[in-house]
Formats: structure tokens, C-alpha cells, sequence
């Protein structure tokens, strides 16, 4: 820390010397050759001054001009039908000119690419690894040697042994794009890069391989590939492992709402899509109602969800469902029809196009672990939350007085009602639980899908797959059908494709059930009895 | 069954007005269609005549479904998929009927194989050239489906709504196949474009009348052979298992091959109903295997009223007519009044509208009430 601390206090006391090389590097950019512009790009971006920075930001999007009328190159913004011009340097306004009275400084590719290759070099002294390492992998592949110098400084002080790392691979593809070294050299670069992921070391080893006449270094970079290739497969196959992971948590967040309301009450709710469906339509609400809050308004939008969703889960609990029970299906049909009404409600309430839900900042990117293998933020938050909302079900059913009587009502009607236990307001309220947090499920899909009418739909058959497959009546079953269910659908999909691997797992279903008629973990005892 | 011992009077009778109130409309309709002059107040547009075809096919569906849901207890959400499977088998004759005649004017290939460049005829449509073969496919397609999902699912006991959920999801994995290009059924867009049938053209008037004939012939015909199949032995050992399929077996009953005998007919009347539906309303895509389509169908019969046949076919033309009603003059209203129904119909009318008549009936006749219908006790039957 110390030796940044130092590395800025002198990059600082230069910059007061350096201005007038900033002067004359900048007007340097006037020149009509890209050569003399190249060199004043470098030279501007060496002067580690603070607002070369904003220069070279200025040059790339077109916003630094060449003021005709006193020859000199200034920032300016398009502002009204002219341009808005701004010393360079100090910062100081310089008044407008008309439209036609200044040009932007034009630049071409390999410009773009210097000034990109110098905002890299200038990153490696960052304090944040992280952001070292980022772009010392920009850097990978690289052979200016102006970059591999400022690598190789770089090398010499970094403490980190990832950014090293990466620095390190960048360093040895150099040695071995460079036809002049010795074969040692070579060989030694090529074991070094071996367990490298980064796209340019395969394409080095590539070249190398068939370019080479030692048949020592085509054995060494045969192998070298070789290994990275298992490598890849191996981080593809976890990224496959994430994306079934997700998958699973995403149909365990739709199934955990039914496998109460069906599992353990043994009420059929076709309308439980649609009360998905609610949850989301809640998140965009809250959305819409805190405009500029939309890094906190899931916060909100969770607890909203609940209550909607729970709410209209007791209004229907009360209003139909009530006097079904012990009629599974017509139970089935009626909450068909609900799910029909409130689909067409919410049809003429938001309009049948798709509304989109803001995802917060920080949910957005990615935990990039190596060049093949990133975790997304928002899937990674989702199979958390999944987890999260599946223990608080736990907890509630197991150690609250709701949950006991709730489990009492399910094992055995009668007996819970000869016990003192009301029934009526059980059922109404494990109804509402179910259908809260199939709201609450609602908020994670706004997340990832587009919050539409038939939102709920899409989710439905996939729902009762996999509370059928777990087992109904037990919530362990349900997580464990989710996630072997999305892992499995994953894992079929490179294969056969998204849709084709959809219907093999139904059909697999289907099959698994006339052998298991009542699923992975089956209930025993009185209970399991219709 | 409640009017037990009314029954037998009451099916040749019921029989009889259901055929007699069938043909008459039927032949009303044609006459008016085809003989009145087209400027004349009486005149029936062919419009009236296809969609009366259509609700027929609807009808013939809905009886289907009676027979296994009504009559077996099994509560299938997937009969839109035997429909639809019948309605491909009649679509691909349809498609080798148009010939040379397509878009591309390729003699041996249909248009949507043209262009995805296949370049022969898959071995699965080497049937559609021939209609008697087609009319074999169109039996034995949902026909053999329905054994083989049946005879698993049965086999192991899976019932209730178990049975229903993976019915569901038989539907839901067909639409997503049928989707597919490679399935080689023309993916999105289905079949459609027809041109003639037997020669006939599907656009002319008589061809249509013609259809709606067939439709109401094959509506009666099903009818009929269900009132025989539910008043013989095997229909009453139905019964039997569907009120309480423990004590059936107990008795020494195979009761999966009841159900399984009776799953399978009903699905290739379901096949029936689609190969006729095809060719009157000119189009079948994977949308007629949506799981919608086929809950939509069991609210047809739950209106009109369970284990009765002719319930089924009531509510099946009552429900489409009134969908018919609804979308042209408020589309947005169409789907409360039929979620509506589904929650009215099961929290207030289990005997649906039949049931609500004959209980109506009942009390005029009959002033002082008499003590509640007992259940039917029927002989015991030797086991099979």
C-alpha cells in the first residue's frame, strides 16, 4: 500500500512539470498523419497526468475537436446547434461555436486499440486486484512491446499471485510468439502456460504445434493442449452444474408454494402459476411506485409480494376451494377457472405485452472465475434466496404452533379437528402461506424473465412435475426433484437441444411415475392413504 | 348411476330424441344452405354449416371424454392430444391431396418440406396417400398412444390426480414436439392450405354440407355405441371400478383392463372427432395439443353434466356457441365467463345442466320429496 501511496505523490509532483508536454502532446493530435496522433496519444497517457484520462475518453467518443477558428484541439460537447468547447487541460469554459466551426479529431482502429492497450497498462497499477487482474487478461495476447514492458515492470512488483499469474501467461505467450527464442526457453514458456485458460495461449500452442520443426516442442504443446482442453471440460461441465443449479433453484421456488397447498393440504391449485404470476406483477408495481429506488425496491417488493399473492390465496381458499375439499378434482377444474379470470384480469389491468422489471446493480455482472467459467450474479443470488425461502418453510412448519397444526390438519383431519384445532382457519391460512410464497417466487422470475400475463402458465406443469417427482407431501423430496430435475435438464440440453430436452424429462416423468406412482420419497402411513 | 331403474326405458327413448333432434337439425341446415337462394332471408351461409360441423366434432370430442372421465373416473386433461393426433392423420392426407398444387408446385413433396430441403417423403407419411389407410392411421394413432400410455399407467395403479397431472404433461411434451420442424408435421404452422378431399373440393358448398353430414352420422354412431358399451357388462363393471376400484378388484376383477379397454376407445372417438374437424375448418397446428384446450374440453362436459352422454354433447355446443357469441362481441370478456363457469359449474352444478333438469323435473313430478336417491345396487357380476 505504502509503495502506491508513494507512486501517486510523485506521479502527482510530475504532473505539474509535465503540463507543458500535455500542451504540446495534445496539439500533437491535430496532426492529419495517425503516426504523429499515436505518438501524442502515448505521450499524452504517459504523462500521468489526472485529466489525460479524459482526453483519451474524449478522443474515443468523438468529444474532442479541433476548434477551427484558433487552430487548437479543446473538449466539446454538442449542445444546442453548436458545440460547448472546454480547455483540455484546465477545464475552463471557452464558449460555443457554431456547429461547422470545429470537428471532431478523427481516429481509426489501431488508434482505438492504443488508447484501449494504455487504459490497460494504466489499470495494472490499480489498488484493487481485481481490477488488475481484469486487465492484465485484456492484456494477454498482446505483443506491443510498449505493453510488454509495462507487463514486465508490473511483474516485478505484484504481490498477487493470481494477477502475477495471468501476467505471467501474458509474458510467456510473448516469448513464444517470438520466432528468436531458443528452443529451452520455449519449452520452459510452454510448461508455464500449460494450465491456462485464456483463449491466446490456445491459439499460441496452436501455432506453435504446427509451425515448429522440434519434435520436443510439438510433443510439449500437443500435451500442453491436451491438458487445457481437460481443463475447459471440466469448468464447462461446471458451468453446466450452475446453470442446472439455477434451473433448479427456479423451479424450486415455483414448486416449494404447491408442494404445500398440494402436498400437504392436497388441494389441487391450478391457479398457482398465476399467483406467480402476482408476485412479479407486484415487483414491477413496486418498481413503477419508487422510481429511483430500484437498488432497494426488492427489499419491498419481497414482503409485497407475500401479502398479494397470500391475500388472494385466502380469497380463494374462501371463496371456492373451501367447498371442495375431499374432491380433488374438481377442486382441479375450479381453480382452473380462477387462474383463467385472473390471467385476463391482469390482462386488461396491464396490457397483455411483457413489462420488463429493472435488476438492480448489484445484481447484475458476473463473478468471472476464469476465461471459460463465470457465475452470474443473479443466478448465483436466486439459488441463494431459493435455499433461503425453502429453510424459513422448514422452520416455519417445524417450530412454529401454524406449522404443527398445519402438519396435524394434514396427517389426519378428523383427528386434528377432535383435538380442538380450527380447521377452517388452518386450511385458509397454509393456503395463504402456500400462495405467499409463490409469490415471493414471483419476485426471483421477474429477475430473469419477462413478467407477462402468461407468466404463470409457462410454469405450471413444470411445478407439479416436480412436487409429483419429489414425493407430495414431502418438502425434502421437492428440493431434491428441483434441483436433480434442472441439473438432468441441463445436462441434456448440449445434446438434444432446449426443447427436445424439455420433452425428455417429461416423458422420463411420466415413465418414472407408472413405476413410482408416488415419487421419489414416498409418504408412508395413514396419510399416504387418499 | 342414479336412474337405475328407469335406465333401460330411458336409453332407447334418450336415443332416440338425441338422433331425431340431431338429424332434423342437421338436415335443416343442409336444406337451407344448399336449396334456398343465397339473397333469401332463410338462406343458411356456409359459415353456419362449418361451424356447426365444428361444434359437432366438438360434441363427438366432448361424448369421448365423457366416456372415460363420466363413466371410468378417470379424469384425462389430455384428450385434445388424441384429438389433434387424428386431426394430423386426416391433415396429412390433405397435404398429399394438394399434389402439385402447393406453393413450390413440387409433386412429391409437401411445401413446408420444400423448404426446410428435405428431399423425401419421411416413412410415417407413406400412409397418407391412400384415404383408406388414413382413416386406419386415424383410429390407430391416438388409438395406439392411448393403449400404451393407458396400459403403463393403469398397470401401476396411478390414478386420481396423479393420472390427471401426467395426462397434462403427455399433451404438454406432444405440443412441444409437434413445434419442432424436424418432427416433420410442419412445425409452427401446422398443416393447412387444403385443397380437396376425395376429390371434392373443400371449398364448395356441397362438400361442406357433405362433412357435416359425416360429422353428425359418426356423432350418432359414437353416441349410440357408448349407450350400448355403458348399459352392457362391461359398461357397469366401469362403473363399478370408477366408484370404488379396491372393492372391484377385491371381487376378482382386472379393473387396469377395464380402464384401459375403455381409455383407448374413448381416445380413438377423440381421433375420430379431429380427423372430421380437420377438413371443416381448414388448418391443424400444434396449438390443438395446448393443455388449455384440453381442460376446456372437460368444462364442456362438466356443463352439460357427467355420465350421461347426451350432457356431454350439450355442453359442448352450448359452451362453443356461447365462446363463439362472446369473442365476437367483447373477446376480452371470453375468458371470465369461462373461468366463471369452471368455478360455478363445480361449487354449484356437480350434475351440471342435465343434472339441474332432472332434479327441476323431479320436484314438479313427484310433490311430496321423497327420502334421498339411494345408490345403485347392482347384481353381483361373475369376475370376468
Amino acid at each position: 500500500m505504502p509503495r502506491v501511496l508513494i507512486l501517486l505523490l510523485v506521479l502527482i509532483g510530475a504532473s505539474g512539470l509535465a503540463r507543458a508536454d500535455l500542451h504540446e502532446a495534445v496539439a500533437g493530435l491535430g496532426s492529419r498523419s495517425f503516426d504523429d496522433k499515436a505518438q501524442a496519444i502515448e505521450q499524452i497517457a504517459r504523462s500521468g497526468d489526472p485529466q489525460a484520462t479524459v482526453i483519451l475518453d474524449a478522443l474515443e467518443s468523438r468529444e474532442l475537436v479541433e476548434d477551427r477558428a484558433n487552430q487548437r484541439i479543446v473538449l466539446g460537447e454538442k449542445g444546442g446547434d453548436g458545440w460547448v468547447l472546454k480547455d483540455p487541460i484546465s477545464g475552463e469554459a471557452l464558449g460555443t461555436v457554431g456547429s461547422r466551426d470545429a470537428r471532431p479529431v478523427v481516429i481509426n482502429n489501431r488508434l482505438r486499440e492504443l488508447i484501449h492497450n494504455l487504459r490497460a497498462v494504466a489499470a495494472l497499477a490499480s489498488a484493487n486486484p481485481l481490477e488488475r487482474r481484469a486487465a492484465a487478461s485484456q492484456l494477454v495476447g498482446n505483443d506491443d512491446p510498449v505493453v510488454l514492458d509495462a507487463l514486465r515492470e508490473r511483474q516485478r512488483e505484484e504481490d498477487n499471485p493470481l494477477v502475477s499469474g495471468v501476467i505471467d501467461t501474458a509474458l510467456n505467450i510473448a516469448v513464444l510468439r517470438n520466432p528468436d527464442t531458443e528452443l529451452a526457453v520455449r519449452l520452459n514458456a510452454i510448461d508455464a502456460v500449460a494450465g491456462s485458460l485464456e483463449p491466446a495461449v490456445r491459439n499460441v500452442l496452436r501455432d506453435r504445434f504446427s509451425e515448429t520443426d522440434a519434435s520436443s516442442e510439438k510433443r510439449a504443446a500437443q500435451k500442453a493442449l491436451a491438458s487445457i482442453d481437460a481443463r475447459a471440460e471440466r469448468y464447462q461441465m461446471a458451468d453446466t452444474l450452475f446453470f442446472g443449479l439455477s434451473l433448479g433453484s427456479v423451479l424450486l421456488l415455483a414448486a416449494i408454494g404447491l408442494a404445500i397447498t398440494f402436498g400437504v393440504m392436497g388441494v389441487i391449485n391450478m391457479a398457482h402459476g398465476e399467483l406467480i404470476m402476482l408476485g412479479a406483477y407486484t415487483t414491477y408495481m413496486v418498481q413503477q411506485i419508487f422510481p429511483q429506488g430500484h437498488e432497494w425496491s426488492l427489499l419491498v417488493a419481497v414482503p409485497a409480494a407475500f401479502l398479494v399473492s397470500g391475500f388472494a390465496g385466502v380469497l380463494i381458499e374462501r371463496l371456492v376451494i373451501r367447498f371442495l375439499y375431499g374432491r380433488p378434482l374438481e377442486t382441479l377444474l375450479a381453480t382452473f377457472g380462477v387462474s383463467l379470470i385472473l390471467q385476463q384480469a391482469v390482462r386488461l389491468i396491464f396490457s397483455p405485452l411483457n413489462r420488463t422489471v429493472v435488476t438492480p446493480e448489484w445484481m447484475s455482472g458476473a463473478l468471472q472465475i476464469n476465461p471459460v467459467f463465470s457465475l452470474t450474479f443473479n443466478r448465483l443470488y436466486i439459488v441463494f434466496f431459493a435455499l433461503a425461502v425453502f429453510l424459513l418453510l422448514q422452520l416455519v412448519l417445524k417450530k412454529t404452533r401454524l406449522g404443527l397444526q398445519v402438519r396435524a390438519v394434514s396427517q389426519n383431519r378428523n383427528t386434528a379437528r377432535g383435538l380442538g384445532i380450527r380447521r377452517e382457519r388452518v386450511n385458509a391460512l397454509t393456503f395463504g402461506l402456500g400462495s405467499g410464497i409463490a409469490g415471493i417466487a414471483g419476485v426471483a422470475l421477474a429477475q430473469l424473465t419477462n413478467v407477462g400475463p402468461n407468466l404463470g402458465q409457462a410454469y405450471i406443469i413444470d411445478s407439479f412435475m416436480v412436487v409429483v417427482f419429489g414425493g407430495v407431501g414431502n418438502l425434502w423430496g421437492t428440493l431434491t426433484a428441483a434441483f436433480g430435475l434442472g441439473i438432468a435438464n441441463k445436462l441434456i440440453e448440449p445434446m438434444a437441444g432446449a426443447v427436445l430436452a424439455k420433452i425428455v424429462i417429461l416423458v422420463f416423468i411420466i415413465l418414472f411415475i407408472q413405476r413410482k406412482p408416488r415419487g421419489l420419497f414416498p409418504q408412508r402411513g395413514r396419510a399416504a392413504e387418499e | 348411476m342414479r336412474h337405475s331403474d328407469l335406465k333401460t326405458a330411458l336409453t332407447d327413448r334418450a336415443a332416440k330424441v338425441f338422433i331425431g333432434v340431431l338429424f332434423s337439425a342437421v338436415i335443416l341446415v343442409a336444406l337451407l344452405n344448399l336449396l334456398v337462394p343465397v339473397d333469401s332471408a332463410l338462406h343458411v351461409s356456409s359459415y353456419t354449416v362449418t361451424l356447426l360441423g365444428k361444434y359437432l366434432c366438438y360434441a363427438l370430442l366432448a361424448l369421448a371424454l365423457d366416456l372415460v372421465w363420466g363413466f371410468g373416473g378417470i379424469l384425462s386433461l389430455g384428450h385434445g392430444a388424441f384429438f389433434a393426433l387424428g386431426g394430423y392423420a386426416m391433415g396429412m392426407y390433405l397435404m398429399r391431396q394438394i399434389g402439385d398444387r402447393g406453393v413450390y408446385g413440387n409433386p412429391n413433396l409437401p411445401d413446408f418440406m420444400v423448404f426446410l430441403n428435405w428431399k423425401e417423403l419421411p416413412w410415417y407419411w407413406q400412409a397418407s396417400d391412400h384415404f383408406g389407410l388414413t382413416l386406419l392411421l386415424v383410429g390407430l394413432a391416438p388409438g395406439l398412444l392411448a393403449f400404451v400410455f393407458g396400459w403403463l399407467a393403469f398397470r401401476s395403479r396411478v390414478t386420481g390426480v396423479y393420472l390427471s397431472i401426467i395426462t397434462q404433461a403427455l399433451t404438454y411434451a406432444l405440443m412441444l414436439a409437434f413445434f419442432r420442424n424436424e418432427f416433420g408435421f410442419g412445425g409452427n404452422n401446422g398443416l393447412t392450405d387444403f385443397k380437396d378431399i376425395l376429390g371434392f373440393s373443400l371449398q364448395a358448398d356441397s362438400t361442406r354440407v357433405a362433412l357435416l353430414i359425416a360429422t353428425a352420422l359418426a356423432l350418432a354412431g359414437a353416441f349410440v355405441l357408448c349407450r350400448w358399451i355403458t348399459g352392457s357388462r362391461l359398461g357397469r363393471v366401469t362403473l363399478a371400478v370408477r366408484d370404488g376400484e379396491s372393492r372391484a378388484r377385491f371381487l376378482g376383477y382386472r379393473t387396469e383392463h377395464y380402464k384401459l379397454w375403455i381409455f383407448t376407445l374413448s381416445a380413438v372417438l377423440a381421433g375420430i372427432a379431429g380427423a372430421l374437424y380437420v377438413p371443416q375448418v381448414g388448418i391443424i397446428n400444434p396449438g390443438e395439443f395446448s393443455p388449455l384446450n384440453s381442460i376446456e374440453l372437460v368444462v364442456w362436459v362438466a356443463v352439460g353434466g357427467r355420465a350421461t352422454l347426451y350432457g356431454a354433447v350439450i355442453g359442448a355446443i352450448l359452451v362453443n356457441y356461447g365462446k363463439t357469441v362472446f369473442t365476437g362481441v367483447m373477446p376480452e370478456a371470453w375468458l371470465f365467463a369461462l373461468g366463471g363457469l369452471f368455478v360455478a359449474v363445480t361449487v354449484f352444478l356437480p350434475q351440471g345442466l342435465v343434472g339441474l333438469a332432472s332434479d327441476l323435473l323431479k320436484r314438479k313430478r313427484r310433490t311430496p320429496p321423497t327420502a334421498p336417491q339411494t345408490t345403485n345396487k347392482e347384481s353381483p357380476h361373475e369376475p370376468a
